[in-house]
Protein backbone atom coordinates (compact mmCIF):
# COMPACT_ATOMS: atom_id res chain seq x y z
CA UNK A 1 0.00 0.00 0.00
CA UNK A 2 3.27 1.82 0.79
CA UNK A 3 3.17 3.08 -2.95
CA UNK A 4 -0.44 4.64 -2.84
CA UNK A 5 0.69 7.29 -0.49
CA UNK A 6 2.45 10.43 -1.54
CA UNK A 7 1.47 10.28 -5.27
CA UNK A 8 0.95 13.82 -6.88
CA UNK A 9 0.75 13.44 -10.26
CA UNK A 10 -2.91 14.84 -10.98
CA UNK A 11 -2.59 16.89 -7.45
CA UNK A 12 -3.96 20.81 -8.28
CA UNK A 13 -1.67 23.63 -7.80
CA UNK A 14 -2.89 26.48 -5.80
CA UNK A 15 -3.78 28.77 -8.98
CA UNK A 16 -5.94 26.03 -10.26
CA UNK A 17 -7.67 25.46 -6.79
CA UNK A 18 -8.19 29.31 -7.05
CA UNK A 19 -9.73 28.32 -10.39
CA UNK A 20 -11.79 25.73 -9.29
CA UNK A 21 -13.36 28.96 -6.90
CA UNK A 22 -15.71 29.24 -10.45
CA UNK A 23 -17.97 26.29 -9.61
CA UNK A 24 -18.42 27.94 -6.33
CA UNK A 25 -19.23 30.93 -8.89
CA UNK A 26 -21.91 29.22 -10.38
CA UNK A 27 -23.40 27.90 -7.35
CA UNK A 28 -23.82 31.71 -6.03
CA UNK A 29 -24.94 32.89 -8.94
CA UNK A 30 -27.45 29.83 -9.60
CA UNK A 31 -28.68 31.37 -5.64
CA UNK A 32 -29.24 34.46 -6.68
CA UNK A 33 -30.80 33.92 -10.04
CA UNK A 34 -33.32 31.19 -8.35
CA UNK A 35 -33.75 33.30 -5.44
CA UNK A 36 -32.67 30.95 -3.06
CA UNK A 37 -31.19 32.58 -0.57
CA UNK A 38 -27.78 30.59 -0.11
CA UNK A 39 -25.36 32.69 -1.36
CA UNK A 40 -24.03 33.82 1.91
CA UNK A 41 -24.39 30.03 3.31
CA UNK A 42 -22.37 28.84 0.00
CA UNK A 43 -19.35 31.32 -0.15
CA UNK A 44 -19.21 30.89 3.73
CA UNK A 45 -19.37 26.70 3.54
CA UNK A 46 -16.44 27.03 0.98
CA UNK A 47 -14.51 29.36 2.62
CA UNK A 48 -14.86 27.84 5.49
CA UNK A 49 -14.02 23.92 4.18
CA UNK A 50 -10.98 25.79 2.36
CA UNK A 51 -9.33 27.04 5.19
CA UNK A 52 -10.36 23.89 7.31
CA UNK A 53 -8.48 21.42 4.87
CA UNK A 54 -5.68 23.30 4.64
CA UNK A 55 -5.31 23.57 8.59
CA UNK A 56 -6.03 19.62 8.57
CA UNK A 57 -3.33 19.20 5.56
CA UNK A 58 -0.83 21.42 7.12
CA UNK A 59 -1.50 19.38 10.76
CA UNK A 60 -1.67 15.71 8.92
CA UNK A 61 1.73 16.54 7.33
CA UNK A 62 3.51 16.90 10.20
CA UNK A 63 1.57 13.89 12.37
CA UNK A 64 1.64 11.73 9.18
CA UNK A 65 5.63 11.89 8.89
CA UNK A 66 7.10 8.45 8.61
CA UNK A 67 9.20 8.60 12.29
CA UNK A 68 6.57 10.24 14.17
CA UNK A 69 5.33 8.56 17.17
CA UNK A 70 1.66 6.81 16.68
CA UNK A 71 0.77 8.49 20.33
CA UNK A 72 -0.23 11.72 18.40
CA UNK A 73 -1.93 9.92 16.06
CA UNK A 74 -4.06 8.23 19.00
CA UNK A 75 -4.53 11.37 20.13
CA UNK A 76 -5.70 12.48 16.86
CA UNK A 77 -8.44 9.96 16.79
CA UNK A 78 -9.21 11.08 20.50
CA UNK A 79 -10.03 14.96 19.52
CA UNK A 80 -12.05 13.45 16.48
CA UNK A 81 -14.13 10.60 18.82
CA UNK A 82 -14.76 13.81 21.75
CA UNK A 83 -15.95 16.41 18.50
CA UNK A 84 -18.56 13.55 16.90
CA UNK A 85 -19.95 13.28 20.15
CA UNK A 86 -19.94 16.57 21.06
CA UNK A 87 -21.66 16.97 17.54
CA UNK A 88 -24.13 14.59 18.07
CA UNK A 89 -25.41 16.02 21.25
CA UNK A 90 -25.72 19.77 19.74
CA UNK A 91 -27.64 18.10 16.27
CA UNK A 92 -29.54 15.77 19.02
CA UNK A 93 -30.29 17.67 21.97
CA UNK A 94 -33.57 15.55 22.80
CA UNK A 95 -31.82 12.46 23.18
CA UNK A 96 -30.20 12.13 27.09
CA UNK A 97 -26.72 11.26 27.44
CA UNK A 98 -26.27 11.68 23.72
CA UNK A 99 -21.96 12.63 24.24
CA UNK A 100 -21.67 10.20 26.51
CA UNK A 101 -23.32 7.50 24.10
CA UNK A 102 -21.42 8.76 20.96
CA UNK A 103 -18.30 8.74 22.74
CA UNK A 104 -19.22 5.03 23.70
CA UNK A 105 -20.47 3.98 19.92
CA UNK A 106 -17.29 5.55 18.29
CA UNK A 107 -14.85 3.51 20.60
CA UNK A 108 -16.72 0.65 19.79
CA UNK A 109 -16.75 1.25 16.42
CA UNK A 110 -13.31 1.99 15.96
CA UNK A 111 -12.28 -0.76 18.02
CA UNK A 112 -13.73 -3.49 15.56
CA UNK A 113 -13.13 -1.83 12.72
CA UNK A 114 -9.42 -0.85 13.36
CA UNK A 115 -8.97 -4.54 15.05
CA UNK A 116 -10.03 -6.29 12.01
CA UNK A 117 -8.27 -3.86 9.42
CA UNK A 118 -4.81 -4.05 11.33
CA UNK A 119 -5.16 -7.31 13.10
CA UNK A 120 -5.60 -8.71 9.49
CA UNK A 121 -3.28 -6.80 8.07
CA UNK A 122 -5.41 -5.27 5.69
CA UNK A 123 -3.63 -2.09 6.15
CA UNK A 124 -0.39 -1.55 8.35
CA UNK A 125 -0.31 0.01 11.61
CA UNK A 126 0.92 3.37 10.04
CA UNK A 127 0.27 7.27 11.10
CA UNK A 128 -0.71 7.75 7.51
CA UNK A 129 -3.48 5.14 7.81
CA UNK A 130 -4.63 5.03 11.26
CA UNK A 131 -6.03 8.81 11.37
CA UNK A 132 -7.76 8.70 7.88
CA UNK A 133 -9.51 4.95 8.52
CA UNK A 134 -10.49 6.60 12.23
CA UNK A 135 -11.51 9.53 10.32
CA UNK A 136 -13.51 7.46 8.06
CA UNK A 137 -15.33 5.51 10.36
CA UNK A 138 -16.40 8.09 12.67
CA UNK A 139 -17.12 10.65 10.33
CA UNK A 140 -19.73 8.15 8.28
CA UNK A 141 -20.95 6.90 10.95
CA UNK A 142 -22.16 10.58 12.71
CA UNK A 143 -25.05 11.01 10.57
CA UNK A 144 -26.40 7.56 11.41
CA UNK A 145 -26.18 8.00 15.19
CA UNK A 146 -27.71 11.12 14.88
CA UNK A 147 -30.56 10.00 13.01
CA UNK A 148 -31.11 6.96 14.88
CA UNK A 149 -31.37 8.18 18.75
CA UNK A 150 -33.77 10.90 17.41
CA UNK A 151 -35.88 8.36 15.96
CA UNK A 152 -36.01 6.60 18.98
CA UNK A 153 -36.70 9.41 21.56
CA UNK A 154 -39.44 10.41 18.90
CA UNK A 155 -40.92 7.13 18.67
CA UNK A 156 -41.00 5.91 22.34
CA UNK A 157 -42.73 9.32 23.01
CA UNK A 158 -44.96 9.12 20.35
CA UNK A 159 -46.15 5.54 21.03
CA UNK A 160 -45.98 5.72 24.60
CA UNK A 161 -49.35 4.03 25.09
CA UNK A 162 -48.49 1.47 23.30
CA UNK A 163 -44.97 0.91 24.80
CA UNK A 164 -46.65 1.09 28.42
CA UNK A 165 -49.14 -1.51 27.16
CA UNK A 166 -46.11 -3.82 26.61
CA UNK A 167 -44.63 -3.14 29.92
CA UNK A 168 -48.11 -3.87 31.40
CA UNK A 169 -47.84 -7.37 29.80
CA UNK A 170 -45.00 -8.07 31.88
CA UNK A 171 -42.41 -7.49 29.28
CA UNK A 172 -39.00 -5.80 30.16
CA UNK A 173 -38.14 -2.87 29.33
CA UNK A 174 -35.84 -4.05 26.11
CA UNK A 175 -39.12 -6.43 24.75
CA UNK A 176 -41.49 -3.37 24.93
CA UNK A 177 -39.06 -0.87 23.05
CA UNK A 178 -37.92 -3.63 20.50
CA UNK A 179 -39.73 -2.75 17.87
CA UNK A 180 -39.42 0.86 17.87
CA UNK A 181 -35.59 0.52 18.19
CA UNK A 182 -35.72 -2.09 15.46
CA UNK A 183 -37.26 0.43 12.88
CA UNK A 184 -34.89 3.43 14.13
CA UNK A 185 -31.61 0.82 13.38
CA UNK A 186 -33.12 0.13 9.96
CA UNK A 187 -34.04 3.58 8.75
CA UNK A 188 -30.70 5.16 10.47
CA UNK A 189 -28.67 1.62 8.22
CA UNK A 190 -30.71 2.01 5.02
CA UNK A 191 -28.71 5.25 3.67
CA UNK A 192 -25.84 3.48 3.90
CA UNK A 193 -26.99 0.41 2.48
CA UNK A 194 -28.14 1.30 -0.44
CA UNK A 195 -25.19 3.76 -1.38
CA UNK A 196 -22.82 0.46 -0.67
CA UNK A 197 -25.18 -1.04 -3.51
CA UNK A 198 -24.97 1.82 -5.62
CA UNK A 199 -21.35 2.08 -5.52
CA UNK A 200 -19.37 2.19 -8.68
CA UNK A 201 -22.37 2.18 -10.72
CA UNK A 202 -24.16 5.53 -9.89
CA UNK A 203 -21.23 7.16 -8.20
CA UNK A 204 -17.57 6.88 -7.58
CA UNK A 205 -16.52 7.32 -3.94
CA UNK A 206 -14.38 9.56 -2.81
CA UNK A 207 -10.97 7.12 -1.60
CA UNK A 208 -11.26 6.10 -5.17
CA UNK A 209 -11.96 9.11 -7.27
CA UNK A 210 -9.01 10.53 -4.90
CA UNK A 211 -6.32 7.87 -5.50
CA UNK A 212 -7.11 7.94 -9.00
CA UNK A 213 -6.79 11.31 -9.57
CA UNK A 214 -3.38 10.94 -7.63
CA UNK A 215 -2.33 8.27 -10.31
CA UNK A 216 -2.71 5.17 -8.80
CA UNK A 217 -3.74 2.57 -10.61
CA UNK A 218 -7.69 2.05 -11.09
CA UNK A 219 -7.76 -1.66 -10.01
CA UNK A 220 -5.27 -1.07 -6.99
CA UNK A 221 -8.14 2.05 -5.83
CA UNK A 222 -10.63 0.05 -6.40
CA UNK A 223 -9.19 -2.74 -3.79
CA UNK A 224 -8.30 0.47 -1.88
CA UNK A 225 -12.63 1.52 -1.80
CA UNK A 226 -13.97 -2.19 -1.37
CA UNK A 227 -11.75 -2.19 2.09
CA UNK A 228 -12.81 1.33 2.75
CA UNK A 229 -16.60 0.33 1.65
CA UNK A 230 -16.85 -2.53 4.22
CA UNK A 231 -15.15 -0.40 6.77
CA UNK A 232 -17.74 2.46 6.22
CA UNK A 233 -21.09 -0.16 6.38
CA UNK A 234 -19.02 -2.20 9.58
CA UNK A 235 -18.46 1.10 11.36
CA UNK A 236 -22.02 2.80 10.62
CA UNK A 237 -23.86 -0.69 11.63
CA UNK A 238 -21.99 -1.14 14.85
CA UNK A 239 -22.10 2.84 15.90
CA UNK A 240 -26.02 2.76 15.28
CA UNK A 241 -26.51 -0.31 17.23
CA UNK A 242 -24.43 0.68 20.02
CA UNK A 243 -26.43 4.05 20.15
CA UNK A 244 -29.83 2.01 19.67
CA UNK A 245 -29.26 -0.45 22.27
CA UNK A 246 -27.17 2.02 24.93
CA UNK A 247 -30.13 4.57 24.34
CA UNK A 248 -32.68 2.52 25.30
CA UNK A 249 -31.47 1.51 28.61
CA UNK A 250 -31.18 5.52 29.38
CA UNK A 251 -34.94 5.69 28.25
CA UNK A 252 -36.28 3.19 31.33
CA UNK A 253 -35.72 3.08 34.97
CA UNK A 254 -33.93 -0.15 36.09
CA UNK A 255 -37.99 -1.17 37.29
CA UNK A 256 -38.88 -1.26 33.44
CA UNK A 257 -41.01 2.36 33.19
CA UNK A 258 -40.83 4.66 30.20
CA UNK A 259 -39.31 7.88 31.44
CA UNK A 260 -40.59 11.02 30.87
CA UNK A 261 -39.43 12.49 27.19
CA UNK A 262 -39.55 15.58 25.51
CA UNK A 263 -42.52 16.15 22.92
CA UNK A 264 -39.79 16.08 19.88
CA UNK A 265 -42.78 16.69 16.73
CA UNK A 266 -41.94 20.62 18.15
CA UNK A 267 -38.43 20.45 17.78
CA UNK A 268 -38.55 18.46 14.92
CA UNK A 269 -40.88 21.70 13.21
CA UNK A 270 -38.64 24.15 14.68
CA UNK A 271 -35.10 22.70 13.29
CA UNK A 272 -37.54 21.95 9.43
CA UNK A 273 -38.02 25.34 9.59
CA UNK A 274 -34.48 27.12 9.98
CA UNK B 1 -58.37 -10.86 55.67
CA UNK B 2 -55.34 -9.52 54.30
CA UNK B 3 -56.30 -6.65 51.47
CA UNK B 4 -54.60 -6.86 47.66
CA UNK B 5 -53.44 -3.65 47.27
CA UNK B 6 -52.74 -1.46 50.67
CA UNK B 7 -51.71 2.54 50.57
CA UNK B 8 -49.91 3.61 53.37
CA UNK B 9 -49.61 8.04 53.07
CA UNK B 10 -49.24 7.52 49.69
CA UNK B 11 -47.93 10.76 47.80
CA UNK B 12 -46.67 11.53 44.17
CA UNK B 13 -45.45 15.40 43.48
CA UNK B 14 -45.01 15.79 40.01
CA UNK B 15 -43.32 18.91 39.04
CA UNK B 16 -45.40 21.31 41.05
CA UNK B 17 -48.46 19.72 41.19
CA UNK B 18 -49.70 17.32 43.98
CA UNK B 19 -51.35 14.53 42.09
CA UNK B 20 -51.84 12.22 45.39
CA UNK B 21 -51.92 13.15 48.76
CA UNK B 22 -51.43 11.28 52.05
CA UNK B 23 -53.75 8.51 50.96
CA UNK B 24 -54.64 5.25 53.25
CA UNK B 25 -56.76 2.79 51.70
CA UNK B 26 -57.13 -1.04 50.71
CA UNK B 27 -58.34 -2.55 47.73
CA UNK B 28 -59.57 -6.40 49.20
CA UNK B 29 -59.13 -9.56 47.02
CA UNK B 30 -62.57 -10.67 44.94
CA UNK B 31 -64.85 -8.95 43.78
CA UNK B 32 -65.42 -5.74 41.85
CA UNK B 33 -63.32 -2.39 42.97
CA UNK B 34 -64.60 0.56 41.78
CA UNK B 35 -62.48 3.62 42.02
CA UNK B 36 -64.32 6.70 40.84
CA UNK B 37 -64.42 10.43 41.14
CA UNK B 38 -64.09 13.43 38.53
CA UNK B 39 -61.82 13.89 35.87
CA UNK B 40 -58.29 14.73 36.96
CA UNK B 41 -58.70 13.72 40.05
CA UNK B 42 -56.34 11.31 39.71
CA UNK B 43 -57.70 7.88 39.18
CA UNK B 44 -55.44 6.71 36.66
CA UNK B 45 -52.43 7.49 38.62
CA UNK B 46 -53.61 5.57 41.51
CA UNK B 47 -54.72 2.29 39.14
CA UNK B 48 -51.16 2.95 37.73
CA UNK B 49 -49.53 2.52 41.30
CA UNK B 50 -50.80 -1.34 41.56
CA UNK B 51 -48.87 -2.44 38.43
CA UNK B 52 -45.73 -0.02 39.07
CA UNK B 53 -46.15 2.02 35.95
CA UNK B 54 -45.96 4.58 38.12
CA UNK B 55 -44.36 4.93 41.28
CA UNK B 56 -45.33 7.00 44.50
CA UNK B 57 -42.76 9.64 45.67
CA UNK B 58 -43.73 9.27 49.08
CA UNK B 59 -45.59 6.12 51.30
CA UNK B 60 -45.69 2.64 50.65
CA UNK B 61 -47.89 0.70 48.21
CA UNK B 62 -48.22 -3.49 49.17
CA UNK B 63 -49.51 -6.00 47.08
CA UNK B 64 -50.24 -9.07 49.44
CA UNK B 65 -48.69 -7.28 52.67
CA UNK B 66 -45.44 -6.96 50.19
CA UNK B 67 -44.10 -3.42 49.53
CA UNK B 68 -44.06 -3.29 45.55
CA UNK B 69 -40.93 -1.69 45.27
CA UNK B 70 -39.30 -5.14 46.64
CA UNK B 71 -41.23 -7.35 44.08
CA UNK B 72 -40.35 -8.12 40.55
CA UNK B 73 -41.53 -5.40 38.40
CA UNK B 74 -41.97 -7.74 35.28
CA UNK B 75 -43.87 -10.80 37.56
CA UNK B 76 -45.95 -8.28 39.14
CA UNK B 77 -47.29 -7.14 35.98
CA UNK B 78 -47.73 -10.69 34.96
CA UNK B 79 -50.08 -11.14 38.00
CA UNK B 80 -51.57 -7.81 37.63
CA UNK B 81 -52.66 -7.16 34.34
CA UNK B 82 -54.07 -3.79 33.00
CA UNK B 83 -56.37 -2.18 30.32
CA UNK B 84 -56.10 0.72 29.53
CA UNK B 85 -58.87 4.10 28.47
CA UNK B 86 -57.87 3.78 24.76
CA UNK B 87 -57.52 0.15 23.17
CA UNK B 88 -54.36 -0.08 21.96
CA UNK B 89 -53.31 -2.37 19.63
CA UNK B 90 -50.06 -3.87 18.25
CA UNK B 91 -49.25 -4.38 14.10
CA UNK B 92 -50.06 -7.33 13.06
CA UNK B 93 -52.91 -9.68 13.58
CA UNK B 94 -55.36 -10.35 16.37
CA UNK B 95 -52.80 -13.68 16.97
CA UNK B 96 -50.08 -11.87 16.75
CA UNK B 97 -51.35 -9.90 19.28
CA UNK B 98 -52.29 -12.38 21.35
CA UNK B 99 -48.99 -13.88 20.97
CA UNK B 100 -47.46 -10.87 21.96
CA UNK B 101 -48.46 -11.23 25.74
CA UNK B 102 -47.35 -14.99 26.23
CA UNK B 103 -43.92 -15.28 28.64
CA UNK B 104 -40.81 -16.44 26.75
CA UNK B 105 -40.83 -19.90 25.89
CA UNK B 106 -44.95 -20.59 26.15
CA UNK B 107 -46.60 -20.61 22.62
CA UNK B 108 -50.04 -20.01 21.95
CA UNK B 109 -51.51 -21.78 19.31
CA UNK B 110 -54.04 -20.77 16.79
CA UNK B 111 -57.12 -22.76 18.52
CA UNK B 112 -56.16 -21.57 21.75
CA UNK B 113 -55.79 -18.14 20.14
CA UNK B 114 -59.18 -18.19 18.68
CA UNK B 115 -60.81 -19.85 22.54
CA UNK B 116 -58.84 -16.44 24.30
CA UNK B 117 -61.03 -14.04 21.42
CA UNK B 118 -64.59 -16.16 22.27
CA UNK B 119 -64.10 -15.42 26.17
CA UNK B 120 -64.32 -12.12 25.70
CA UNK B 121 -67.16 -12.47 23.25
CA UNK B 122 -65.53 -12.02 20.01
CA UNK B 123 -65.86 -14.11 16.84
CA UNK B 124 -62.64 -17.03 16.90
CA UNK B 125 -62.85 -16.33 13.14
CA UNK B 126 -61.00 -12.64 13.17
CA UNK B 127 -58.06 -14.40 14.72
CA UNK B 128 -55.99 -13.79 11.66
CA UNK B 129 -57.64 -10.35 10.93
CA UNK B 130 -55.63 -7.68 11.24
CA UNK B 131 -55.40 -5.95 14.45
CA UNK B 132 -55.85 -2.62 13.02
CA UNK B 133 -59.10 -2.98 11.15
CA UNK B 134 -61.36 -3.62 14.15
CA UNK B 135 -63.82 -1.65 15.42
CA UNK B 136 -63.11 0.33 18.94
CA UNK B 137 -65.28 -1.96 20.77
CA UNK B 138 -63.48 -5.03 19.36
CA UNK B 139 -59.85 -3.62 19.72
CA UNK B 140 -60.68 -3.22 23.37
CA UNK B 141 -62.12 -6.55 24.03
CA UNK B 142 -58.87 -7.79 21.91
CA UNK B 143 -56.53 -5.87 24.42
CA UNK B 144 -58.87 -7.85 27.36
CA UNK B 145 -58.15 -10.97 25.71
CA UNK B 146 -54.33 -10.30 25.48
CA UNK B 147 -54.17 -9.41 28.93
CA UNK B 148 -56.17 -12.37 30.34
CA UNK B 149 -53.25 -14.39 28.12
CA UNK B 150 -50.98 -13.58 30.69
CA UNK B 151 -52.98 -15.57 33.26
CA UNK B 152 -53.40 -12.55 35.88
CA UNK B 153 -54.84 -12.97 38.85
CA UNK B 154 -55.78 -8.93 39.18
CA UNK B 155 -57.22 -6.65 36.57
CA UNK B 156 -56.67 -3.42 36.31
CA UNK B 157 -59.52 -1.65 34.33
CA UNK B 158 -58.76 2.37 33.46
CA UNK B 159 -61.49 3.62 32.03
CA UNK B 160 -61.76 0.88 29.26
CA UNK B 161 -65.68 2.36 28.14
CA UNK B 162 -64.63 5.20 27.94
CA UNK B 163 -64.02 5.85 24.27
CA UNK B 164 -67.04 2.95 23.19
CA UNK B 165 -70.78 3.01 22.20
CA UNK B 166 -73.35 2.15 25.18
CA UNK B 167 -73.54 -1.72 23.21
CA UNK B 168 -69.85 -2.18 23.86
CA UNK B 169 -69.42 -0.98 27.38
CA UNK B 170 -72.15 -3.20 28.25
CA UNK B 171 -70.29 -6.31 27.10
CA UNK B 172 -67.46 -5.21 29.31
CA UNK B 173 -69.42 -4.45 31.93
CA UNK B 174 -70.63 -7.82 31.90
CA UNK B 175 -67.50 -9.30 31.18
CA UNK B 176 -66.11 -7.62 34.01
CA UNK B 177 -69.08 -8.82 36.62
CA UNK B 178 -67.93 -12.51 34.88
CA UNK B 179 -64.20 -12.66 35.37
CA UNK B 180 -65.27 -11.06 39.19
CA UNK B 181 -67.47 -14.13 39.81
CA UNK B 182 -64.51 -16.88 38.76
CA UNK B 183 -62.34 -15.21 41.42
CA UNK B 184 -60.53 -12.64 39.83
CA UNK B 185 -60.35 -9.29 41.38
CA UNK B 186 -61.29 -6.57 39.23
CA UNK B 187 -60.00 -2.40 40.48
CA UNK B 188 -61.99 -0.65 38.02
CA UNK B 189 -62.00 2.76 37.40
CA UNK B 190 -64.91 5.20 35.98
CA UNK B 191 -65.96 8.77 36.79
CA UNK B 192 -69.50 7.49 35.64
CA UNK B 193 -71.58 7.16 38.71
CA UNK B 194 -74.18 4.86 37.10
CA UNK B 195 -71.73 2.60 35.91
CA UNK B 196 -70.08 2.82 39.08
CA UNK B 197 -73.09 1.83 40.96
CA UNK B 198 -74.27 -1.26 38.69
CA UNK B 199 -70.68 -2.60 39.46
CA UNK B 200 -69.44 -1.55 42.56
CA UNK B 201 -68.74 -4.53 45.14
CA UNK B 202 -66.62 -1.95 46.66
CA UNK B 203 -65.67 1.66 46.50
CA UNK B 204 -62.78 3.76 46.43
CA UNK B 205 -63.55 8.14 45.86
CA UNK B 206 -61.12 10.26 45.09
CA UNK B 207 -61.23 13.82 45.28
CA UNK B 208 -58.24 16.45 44.71
CA UNK B 209 -55.79 13.37 44.91
CA UNK B 210 -56.76 12.60 48.49
CA UNK B 211 -58.90 8.68 48.89
CA UNK B 212 -62.52 8.24 50.59
CA UNK B 213 -63.77 4.96 51.18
Amino acid sequence: MAELFGLEAAAPSALSLIAALALVGVAVVLSITQRLGLERSILWSALRAGVQLAIIGVALHFVVEPDQSLWLCWLWVAVMVVFAAWTNRQRAPEVPGAFTLGVVAYLASLSVSLGVLFGFGIFPLESRTLIPLSGMVVGNSLASTVLVGRRIVAELHDRRDEVEARLALGMTSSEAAHPFVRSAIRTALIPQIETTKAVGIVFLPGAMVGLILAGADPLTAVKVQIAVMYLILGAVTTTTAVVGLGLTRQLFTPDHRLVRLPDTSTMRESKGDK
Amino acid sequence: MEPLFEMEHVGLIDGDTVVLSDVCAKVVEGGITVLTGPSGSGKSTLLRLFNRLTVPTSGIVRFRGDPLDQLDPVALRRQVGMVFQRPTTFDGTCLDNLRAACAPREELTHDHAAVMLARVGLNPEIVDRDSRVLSGGEAQRLCLARTLVTNCEVLLADEPTSSLDAASANVLERLAREFADSGMTVVWVTHDDAQADRLADHRLTIENGRVDG
